[in-house]
């Protein structure tokens, strides 16, 4: 992958005191992740300024990458939560996703309450961020319904059946007979086909709910003037505003799944993982975990799909396919699974390099290879067979590149399958509990039980980390 | 007669009363107490299974078991290949339901209940082929047995006020596990994944990690499989120390020897039924077990 990873292959034994010790190896994921994140942003802008761009399309372009990274970071975390601690296989994610964001949008859509226009569907009308704890719950409880029948079956079956429910969601809101509906004298529904226009701006309402959106908008135009961002300037600054939401969301998550994994419950996963029947054998209601652990995964998942669609002015069925249940599973796989760092990381390094990577490169090409377009792949062939001229077959695969982007992703997928399945970090060893698992100093003294050891000298880390 | 029925059996077992059931538990609370009023009274019965039978299919497993197990005690489970001593164990730990019969533990009938919640009344097994978290540490491994830990409630692990409560409670946990660990002298192993431990290794860790879960009897089933003669030595001195803390042990083998020397009762299962039960003098002069030994037919 890129160059910005390097420090991530040295997992250096924390040496000294307990706390010392857990803090430096915080640090040290927290250096990583801000490293890569900040080496994406410097190769994008190098990469700009060699296109020429304006400081709007650089803005811009920041913006988008922080948008695609936060979500497919999030969305990684989330799917670590299942298969990464769980051992479930989820590859229904894109239909949690939806549940949120079609809940979130019927519950704060405006209300229609005489039959609207053909075409428009009206909502609730509930505040924004009701209507985002109401997208939430609607995942989390949507999850609750399919591992009830669904975590009884075995694990390649328990696939399948997340799969299809994700497709079940998708024609349950393609369906006509839902299109638009009365409920309680408001007219709403989900779109059918042509989907849902999405009347509310997230950044705007979150700024008038904080009474800042009248002092931000000024600042937009005089930030705009100065940084000559061209007229118009509010929108690049909403989507670097959005981008820095869902940075918080982001860290959010870090988190909160961070302490889901260094806690008794995320051990249970964690061992149910491994071994469900031994997990069992020792007392754990497997199934209660399970369930807990899917629901909440689910209404992460949600919550990302409402992050995710939120700001793209309408929803519609057809980008609830499976395949960005597809590039979550491809973020997680590079990031390791298993890792929080690690996912967050896969997330970034998906988001930068196979998701917008091959656009950016496109551009890049287009306007520094002086050729005319080729159409055909023909065209490309014969001018590199009969007088070895690469630029028009480079032309064309750039041309391409958007349709060849899924060939590279499997590629990649099929490379680290083969050389590292356990993903960009490596093999790390995350020991699932709230406190550092050393000796405790005090107990040397151990009572009854025959201390039948040969002294037993503290394990004051890094003798048996490998 | 071919099987014979456990009450005709010596070493006092009162097989059918549930007051003696009561008595242990009250008994329970005074662990030293136990051995010693073991010496002299007929001691109480744990484990009960009465006319216990597993079918899979038309494949009869289990064909009518009965026996009892005392408590304190280091009985054996023994039998050749296929008698149904696994699928005994397994419908006694609620992995299998049995198609008849009934299974009691402690004057509870815990036939047809969950693996857990089997474990949780303090029947814990160990497996065959010894069933470590691999990707888990050993000590993760040891933290996970405890039973009841608050802080397996998601809230209770994501919320800042409620985590910190778990963090006292992980703490004792901790010490406990080094103490176990210290106990089974692999203490030098607490770091290491449980999938890089030798087979040996993995069985103290799983027996470990069963009394992490506070049980007060443990079955164990072919403990001794795949271990090297010093560690199963280990194995053997551990297994005795535990029994005379008061703990019960029920012992699935396959090495005769092993049995004859260790266990103070004996039972023998041979076809899915009960051959036999009783002292290892008995058992070994019992003519219907050499057969099924050495691979006669019994009539």
């Amino acid at each position: 992958m890129s160059g910005t990873n390097d420090d991530a292959d040295g997992k250096d034994d924390p040496v000294g005191g307990v706390r010392a010790a857990a803090e430096q190896l915080w640090e040290e994921d927290a250096v990583k992740l801000l490293g890569l994140i900040l080496g994406i942003f410097a190769l994008y802008l190098v990469g700009g300024a060699l296109l020429d761009f304006g400081a709007r399309q650089q803005v811009n372009l920041l913006a988008n990458l922080f948008f695609y990274i936060g979500v497919f970071a999030m969305l990684a975390l989330a799917l670590n939560l299942h298969w990464g601690y769980t051992g479930l296989f989820n590859i229904g994610v894109i239909g949690f996703m939806a549940i949120g964001i079609y809940t979130t949008a019927v519950l704060a859509k405006e209300p229609a309450l005489t039959e609207p226009a053909a075409g428009s569907i009206g909502g609730f009308g509930l505040p924004l961020w009701l209507a985002i704890i109401g997208g939430v719950l609607a995942a989390a409880a949507f999850g609750g319904l399919v591992a009830l029948p669904a975590l009884r079956l075995r694990a390649d079956y328990f696939a399948i059946v997340t799969v299809g429910v994700s497709e079940i969601v998708r024609f349950t809101v393609l369906e006509s007979d839902f299109q638009k509906m009365q409920i309680a004298g408001y007219f709403v529904g989900l779109g059918g086909g042509s989907g849902l226009i999405l009347d509310f701006d997230p950044t705007d309402d979150l700024l008038e709910a904080l009474g800042l959106l009248e002092p931000y908008t000024a600042f937009t135009e005089s930030a705009g003037a100065a940084l000559s961002l061209g007229s118009n300037p509010k929108p690049v600054f909403d989507s670097l505003l959005y981008g820095l939401i869902l940075l918080v969301f982001l860290i959010g998550f870090y988190v909160l799944l961070r302490r889901v994994g260094n806690s008794p419950f995320g051990r249970v996963l964690k061992a149910i993982r491994e071994d469900e029947e031994a997990t069992q054998s020792l007392g754990k209601n497997t199934r209660r975990f399970k369930i807990t652990a899917f629901m909440f995964g689910c209404a992460l998942m949600g919550l990302g799909g409402i992050l995710f669609f939120a700001v793209q002015g309408a929803i519609t069925p057809s980008a609830f396919r499976p395949r960005l249940t597809f590039f979550v599973w491809i973020a997680l796989i590079i990031g390791g699974a298993g890792s929080t760092t690690g996912s967050v990381m896969g997330g970034a390094i998906f988001a930068a390099f196979l998701f917008r990577g091959p656009l950016f490169i496109k551009n890049v090409v287009q306007q520094n290879v002086d050729s005319d377009a080729v159409d055909t792949f023909g065209q490309a062939v014969s001018p590199l067979i009969s007088g070895l001229d690469p630029f028009p077959m480079l032309l064309f695969i750039t041309d391409n590149l958007q349709q060849l982007q899924l060939v590279i992703m499997g590629l990649v997928l099929i490379y680290l399958m083969h050389n590292r399945p356990e993903g960009m970090l490596g093999h790390r060893k995350e020991e699932a509990s709230t406190i550092s698992l050393n000796r405790p100093e005090r107990s040397t003294d151990s009572p009854g039980a025959t201390p039948a050891t040969d002294g037993g000298e503290p394990v004051d880390g890094g003798d048996t980390d490998e | 007669m071919e099987v014979i029925p456990m009450s005709d059996t010596g070493a006092g077992v009162e097989t059918n009363a549930p007051d003696a059931d009561v008595e242990i538990d009250e008994a329970e609370a005074h662990d030293s107490e136990v051995e010693e009023a073991a010496k002299h009274t007929p001691r109480g019965v744990p484990l009960r299974v009465e006319g216990l039978r597993k079918e899979f299919g038309g494949i009869v497993a289990v064909d009518g078991a009965d026996f009892a197990v005392e408590e304190g005690s280091l009985t054996g489970l023994i039998g050749p290949n296929g008698a149904g001593k696994s699928t005994t164990f397994n419908c006694i730990t609620g992995v299998h339901e049995p198609t008849d019969g009934a299974v009691h533990f402690r004057g509870e009938e815990i036939s047809g209940m969950s693996p857990d919640s089997v474990a949780n009344r303090g029947l814990v097994r160990t497996f065959q082929i010894a069933r470590e978290l691999e990707e888990m540490t050993v000590l993760e491994n040891m933290m996970l047995a405890p039973k009841g830990q608050t802080g397996e409630s998601l809230w209770r692990s994501v919320l800042p006020g409620l985590r910190s409560g778990i963090m006292g409670e992980e703490r004792k946990i901790l010490e406990d596990c080094w103490e176990m660990l210290d106990f089974f002298e692999i203490d030098h192993l607490a770091h290491e994944y449980a999938g890089n431990l030798s087979g040996g290794q993995r069985k103290l860790l799983e027996l470990a990690r069963a009394l992490m879960t506070d049980p007060t009897m443990l079955l164990l089933d072919e403990p001794f499989a795949g271990v090297n003669p010093s560690l199963e030595e280990r194995l053997l001195e551990h297994v005795h120390e535990l029994r005379e803390e008061g703990y019960t042990f029920l012992i699935v083998e396959h090495d005769m020897d092993l049995i004859m020397e260790n266990c103070e009762h004996v039972i023998v299962m041979h076809q899915g039924r009960m051959l036999t039960e009783g002292t290892p003098e008995e058992v070994q002069s019992n003519e219907q077990v050499i057969e099924a030994y050495l691979g006669g037919e019994v009539e």
